[in-house]
């Protein structure tokens, strides 16, 4: 194992210097860094250029300039010694300075992306593989050829122009118009009959009771201008954590089991007390504060699923957990949604951003620029989502319905398991295991997606600098980003290995 | 069928009976052509090829439609689209055509014959890194594969230095560079950095078809190791190689569009689809229809070569669809059995049922 990583890492040094050095190359024969000055009118041209020379070395020839950007780029291997060293901007700034900044905005964006990406795509990859070949198996199927097709700038530009302003546009006067609340609400009740499968009579109930409660739903939210002032209030929150319990303890454990219920019931009389207790201590909390709160619910949680145990304790444990931290963060929300009225009015009026990662001069406690990086982040995030999102669908469809057909599914149908821990605990754990792969293999074109998302959304981050970098013929920047993102693609690679010999005892790592 | 010897009477009459057995590529072209969506989707793209190289001519060659994609134009209506299909009875002026179908962009030029000309930029770049991909991807991945040892761990060290670069900032370095040269030498360059998956793939195919039989029989017979590699192994890897052209492909559309947005690709005067976008980004609020066009046209083209790409994956694997047939076998057995003999033609399916 140990002589496996110690060759891995040696041989993925020497790519990564073969890789930047081919990108050097391209990028020092193809631009001119000179090219601005020597199109300026100022006096002192000459001198302007003689310094950029001296600066950026470029009487020296690219392929030796290659060892002496290599030199500094070393030094940072050097752990504590600051004594990194990428070379500096055409405007003279060090590209070490500008980098971690950058590397924040992107990280921020892709891991956003990344997580929801996996999320939604693992579940609708389940849902479609467990209702093969039904109606909302195709559409979902022809839904990911589809977003497969969609180039991101394409969704980038769409979801600026038109969603964005036009959101914006609609909240002017933010009524629902019947006709949309119908189709709303017809579309939704023929998703949820599909995804609950069973007989006829049992999707046409469900079905008819989803369409029922979200046109009423809509119309209550059209009636009473929520977008506007929106909120859960006590009894919202309280219909929405007990439905999360119920869920989660569904999921995980089966209704079946009470002591996991009860777990589940307890967590959401906590989070109700929490949110009658705690809404003056929201009024002065900065960051810091909502994370250890954070902390402390998924501690709570864990405890009330210990103490509780039962038969199965794990269970348990995992129900009061996820329950715990979803309704913590229900009440979260609905303090943020109180925020609301005061962002709208500061941003007038206009609240979903289209430039930039963050409203300029916004003052405002940390409910405010929450939302302030949640309305500027959402859209960009959106756009990069749905580039790896299909593909993760397809994936854990096809592993899901791979390992549904396994023999030791068949085994523990067979000994009489119930059908949701033949699901979670046999299939959906075997399936994850070749997503570690995917999840490897997206964060490098996830990090090159980036490019286009922040030119479009005008995000400050890593491709903003690559793609500046490169039309002004700037090679220190270009440089520092493709060491950065290599070096990511590079590392994921290792660690999807590993996760593989891991989780996979089949695989072994010679 | 005689009660005394069922067995060898029936094998007679099917022997009897049963023309010459089909040839495995006439089966996959069989498979292929009962995928409608494939079928159609190949037929639309030679339809939407067909119509753009027609409307605006090739290169010196004139074609049907009055207008080029450089020349300026008055603006008519303020630019916005003459093309109208909602007929009188439904309060439309029926069908007409009109001066400028697509409408005209900011200083008049016909935007149907500038989308015409990026779908033609699409199509030229999409073949050429198709094919430069296949023929470098094959190339490395069949010598990699045949030789091991060595050779084979010299050349994945290379494929993984270039897989290290994503495809967007290597393109957008390339772009950068040779972007002002035109479409053609654009795709050439990117063909240099988009063939590692072939590579990979080929590879693979490779190291297992050469522990088959039928290779060591050709060495026995005295064949070179280029014989062996292009007559004997590669038609058999075929199937992987035309699936993953075909997938490349629709990918090269998405990065040719995607640099040319970003101004790394094809430039102006020059059109591209992904071009038209980026310059007439601001425009969008008052005039929709300059991104409606050629955001159809991308994505038509981008979906149509994946469904193509999906179809030549079902005709050239079976397994592919394994799970159909178990699902065909627990509700209709007869129907299952008929599925059997079809794919028992076919080897591969053999090893699949085996595992």
């Amino acid at each position: 194992m140990v002589s496996f990583i110690l060759r891995r890492i040696l041989v993925s040094v020497l790519i990564l210097l073969a890789a930047s050095f081919i990108m050097y190359m391209l990028t020092a024969y193809s631009s001119d860094p000179l090219a601005d000055l020597r199109q300026s009118s100022s006096l002192n041209k000459e001198k302007l250029i003689q310094n950029l020379i001296q600066t950026l070395q470029l009487n020296v020839p690219p392929p030796i300039r290659w060892f002496l950007w290599l030199g500094g780029a070393a030094k940072c291997l050097i752990p504590l010694a600051n004594a990194c060293d990428l070379g500096s901007t055409i405007s003279n700034a060090q590209v070490v300075d500008i980098l971690p900044q950058a590397i924040q905005s992107t990280v921020q964006l892709v891991t956003g992306a990344l997580v929801l990406a996996i999320m939604l795509g693992l579940a609708l990859g389940i849902i479609t593989a467990l209702r093969q070949y039904s109606g909302l198996d195709n559409v979902v199927t022809f839904t990911s050829f589809f977003l497969f097709s969609l180039p991101s700038f394409l969704v980038a530009v769409l979801l600026k122009e038109f969603v964005a302003i036009g959101f914006n546009n609609y909240l002017e006067k933010p009524e629902i118009a019947i006709w949309v609340i119908i189709i709303i609400a017809v579309v939704l009740g023929l998703i949820v009959q599909s995804i609950i499968g069973g007989d006829g009579r049992r999707r046409l109930i469900v079905g008819g009771a989803t369409t029922v409660l979200s046109a009423i739903v809509l119309y209550a939210i059209s009636l009473s201008g929520w977008l506007l002032h929106p909120g859960l209030g006590p009894i919202g929150i309280f219909i929405l954590a007990a439905g999360i319990g119920v869920g989660t303890t569904a999921l995980i454990a089966g209704l079946r089991n009470r002591r996991a219920l009860i777990t589940a019931g307890i967590n959401v009389v906590v989070a109700m007390v929490a949110y009658f207790s705690l809404q003056g201590l929201f009024d002065v909390s900065s960051s810091g504060t909502l994370v250890i709160l954070g902390i402390v619910t998924v501690i709570v949680g864990l405890v009330t699923g210990f103490l509780m145990g039962g038969y199965d304790r794990g269970q348990s444990i995992r129900v009061g957990a996820i329950t715990a931290a979803l309704s913590g963060g229900l009440v979260l929300l609905d303090r943020f949604m109180q925020s609301w009225t005061t962002y709208f009015s500061d941003t007038n009026g206009r609240p979903l951003a289209t430039v930039g990662f963050q409203t300029p001069n916004l003052g405002g406690d940390v409910w405010v620029s929450g939302i302030d990086t949640f309305t500027h982040f959402l859209l960009p995030t959106v756009a990069l989502l749905l580039i790896s999102f299909a593909s993760y669908t397809r994936y854990a469809r096809a592993g899901m319905l791979e390992t549904m057909g396994q023999d030791y599914v068949r085994t523990a149908r067979a000994k009489g398991l119930p059908e949701r821990t033949v699901v979670i605990r046999h299939a959906f754990r075997n399936m994850l295991i070749p997503i570690t792969t995917l999840v490897a293999f997206d964060v490098g074109a996830l990090l090159g997606g980036a490019i286009i998302t922040e030119r479009i959304f005008g995000i400050p981050g890593m491709g903003s600098l690559f793609y500046a970098g490169l039309l002004r013929g700037d090679l220190n920047p270009v440089m520092g980003y493709f060491i950065v993102i290599a070096g990511m693609a590079i590392l994921f690679n290792f660690l999807a290995d590993l996760a593989y010999a891991a989780l996979d005892p089949r695989v072994r790592v010679r | 069928m005689s009660d005394n010897n069922p067995v060898t009477l029936s094998t007679e009459t099917v022997l009897a009976d049963s023309k010459p057995p089909e040839s495995q590529g006439r089966l996959i072209l069989k498979r292929f052509l009962a995928n409608k969506v494939a079928v159609g989707s190949l037929i639309l793209i030679l339809v939407i090829i067909g119509f753009a190289i027609s409307a605006i001519g090739l290169g010196p060659i004139p074609g049907w439609w009055k207008y080029n994609y450089t020349g300026l134009n008055d603006q008519v209506n303020g630019g916005t689209p003459t093309l109208s299909i909602l007929p009188k009875w439904l309060g439309g002026t029926g069908f007409q055509v009109g001066e400028h179908p697509w409408g005209q962009d900011r200083i008049g030029k016909d935007y149907f014959a500038m989308t015409m000309r990026g779908v033609q930029n699409s199509v030229l770049v999409m073949v050429i890194i198709g094919l430069m991909a296949t023929v470098i991807g094959v190339f490395v991945g069949a010598i990699a594969g045949y030789f091991r040892g060595v050779v084979d761990a010299i050349l994945m060290r290379i494929t993984d230095v270039f897989i290290v670069i994503p495809a967007l900032v290597i393109g957008s370095v390339v772009g950068h560079a040779v972007g002002g040269f035109g479409a053609a030498t654009l795709a050439v360059m990117l063909g240099f950095f988009t063939w590692m998956g072939i590579a990979r793939l080929v590879r693979g195919e490779f190291l297992s078809l050469r522990e088959r039989e039928f290779v060591e029989a050709a060495r026995v017979a005295g064949a070179s190791d280029a014989r062996i590699i292009f007559r004997h192994i590669l038609p058999n890897a075929l199937g992987t190689v035309i699936v993953a052209a075909t997938l490349i492909m629709a990918s090269a559309i998405l990065l040719e569009t995607a640099l040319s947005y970003l101004g790394f690709g094809i430039r102006p005067p020059d059109v591209s689809l992904g071009n038209l976008i980026s310059s007439n980004q601001s425009a969008f609020q008052t005039r929709p229809w300059l991104f409606w066009w050629p955001a159809f046209f991308i994505v038509s083209l981008a979906l149509l070569v994946n469904f193509v790409g999906d179809g030549l994956r079902d005709a050239f694997d079976p397994r592919h669809r394994r799970f159909k047939l178990r699902r065909m076998q627990e509700e209709r057995p007869s129907l299952a059995e008929d599925e059997q003999v079809r794919a028992g033609d076919d080897d591969d399916i053999i090893d699949a049922g085996a595992k």
